[in-house]
C-alpha cells in the first residue's frame, strides 16, 4: 500500500468538546496503517498536551496519558505552534515530556514534541497529502 | 478524481452536513467519484433513519441516501464510525442485537464500520475534504 | 493547497490561524459563516493583500444566504459548489480550519 503523509490538525483543548479525544482515537488507529503521521497542535490544541491535566473533578476520562503511548506506535512528529504557546503564556516545559526511541540511532530516547514557528508549520503543512481536522 | 469526505457534525445543528452534501452532489455531477463519506463525532447522527423534519424543510438524511454513494460491490460508502455511533446511541441491527437493545436506527443507505475506513479513504482517494464545526 | 475557513473572523480565530500558516501559493475559500470575512468590514484588511493576488474565494450560496452579495470586500472571487470542487481538484491537499 502506498505511503501518504497524514497530518492531524488539533486546535481545541481536551475536555470542552469531544474533538480532542476522538482525534487521538483516529491517530491510534492510523498507526496500524504504516503511513507517515504528523500531529499539529495549534491554538487551544496546545492544551491537549499540557502536563498535569487532572479530570477527577469533572467526572470525565483523563486521556492525556495516552499521548505517552504514541512513541511506541512510531508516531513521533508532534508539531506545536510556538506562537500559540506564547500567546497562552506557555512554553515547552509546560508540555508533557513525550518521547520515542529512535531505532536508527541505537534506540536513543528523543523528544516527540517539536516547537515550530509559523513559517516552519507552513512548510510542513504544504508537504502533506491528507489533512484531517478536529 | 476520487474524492472522500469527513463530516464532523450532525444534521440541522450545523451547516457542515449541508455543505458537504452540496459539495458531493456537485462533484458527482462533474464526473468525479465520491469514494467514501465518513461520518465522525456528532456527524454519526446524519445516519438516523428516524429523522423527521417538517415538510417544508430538507431531509438531510434522505438527501445523503439519495446520492446513492456505493462501492463496486454495491455496499454503501456512507460510513458511520462505530465507536462514535455506539457512544451516541446510533445502532444498526447487528450492534443492537449484540448489545441486547430492542431497536436500531441506522438508515439502510449507510453502514457502520471502524475508524480504519477513514484512514483507508485518505490513502485510496486523491483528495479528502473535512467538513465540521 | 486549498484552505477552507467556515467561521466568522468576529467569532473565532480560524481565519487568523489560517493566515498565520498559509504559504505563498495556497488559496483560501470562505464557506458557511466564513463568508462574513468576505464582506467589507473592519476585518477586511486581514485578507486584502491575498485577495488582491486573486487568492481569496467565497462560496456564492453562503454569501447570498447571508445577504452580503452587495457588500463584498474588493477582489473576492465567488464560486458555486462546482467551483468549490474545481478548487479542491486544482489545489492539492485541502486544509479545513474547522
Amino acid at each position: 500500500m502506498a505511503t501518504k503523509k497524514f497530518m492531524y490538525l488539533n486546535r481545541r483543548s481536551s475536555f470542552g468538546t469531544v474533538y480532542a479525544i476522538e482525534s487521538l482515537e483516529v491517530v491510534l488507529i492510523a498507526a496500524a496503517f504504516e503511513q507517515d503521521v504528523s500531529l499539529a497542535f495549534i491554538d487551544d490544541g496546545v492544551y491537549q498536551i499540557v502536563e498535569g491535566q487532572n479530570a477527577d473533578g469533572i467526572g470525565m476520562k483523563n486521556f492525556s496519558k495516552t499521548f505517552h503511548a504514541l512513541g511506541d506506535y512510531d508516531i513521533n512528529k508532534l508539531y506545536v505552534s510556538a506562537e500559540s504557546l506564547e500567546e497562552r503564556g506557555l512554553n515547552v516545559d509546560d508540555l508533557m515530556p513525550l518521547a520515542y526511541e529512535d531505532e536508527d540511532d541505537d534506540w536513543a530516547e528523543k523528544p516527540s514534541i517539536k516547537v515550530v514557528s509559523n513559517a516552519q508549520l507552513s512548510k510542513i503543512m504544504s508537504e502533506q497529502d491528507v489533512c484531517l481536522s478536529f | 478524481m476520487k474524492i472522500s469526505i469527513q463530516i464532523n457534525e450532525g444534521p440541522y445543528q450545523h451547516q457542515a452536513s449541508d455543505t458537504a452534501y452540496q459539495f458531493a452532489k456537485a462533484a458527482i455531477e462533474k464526473g468525479h467519484e465520491i469514494f467514501r463519506v465518513f461520518f465522525y463525532h456528532d456527524g454519526v447522527n446524519n445516519a438516523s433513519r428516524f429523522t423527521l423534519p417538517p415538510q417544508d424543510d430538507r431531509n438531510v438524511v434522505n438527501q445523503w441516501a439519495e446520492l446513492g454513494i456505493k462501492n463496486v460491490d454495491g455496499e454503501p460508502e456512507l460510513v458511520v464510525c462505530i465507536a462514535a455511533a455506539l457512544r451516541r446511541g446510533m445502532l444498526d441491527e447487528s450492534e443492537a442485537s449484540k448489545n441486547g437493545i430492542d431497536g436500531n436506527n441506522i438508515h439502510p443507505a449507510f453502514r457502520i464500520s471502524g475508524l480504519g475506513q477513514l484512514i483507508e479513504a485518505g490513502i485510496q482517494s486523491d483528495r479528502l475534504v473535512v467538513f465540521g464545526d | 493547497m486549498l484552505h477552507t475557513v467556515n467561521k466568522s473572523s468576529f467569532e473565532r480565530n480560524s481565519l487568523k490561524s489560517c493566515l498565520n500558516t498559509i504559504d505563498n501559493t495556497s488559496v483560501i475559500l470562505l464557506i458557511e459563516d466564513g463568508v462574513i470575512s468576505a464582506a467589507k468590514n473592519t476585518n477586511s484588511p486581514m485578507i486584502a493583500d491575498l485577495a488582491a493576488q486573486g487568492r481569496v474565494y467565497a462560496l456564492q450560496g453562503d454569501v447570498e444566504a447571508r445577504g452580503i452579495s452587495s457588500k463584498l470586500a474588493d477582489n473576492i472571487k465567488l464560486v458555486d459548489y462546482a467551483g468549490f470542487v474545481d478548487l479542491v481538484v486544482e489545489h492539492g491537499t485541502t486544509v479545513s480550519w474547522v
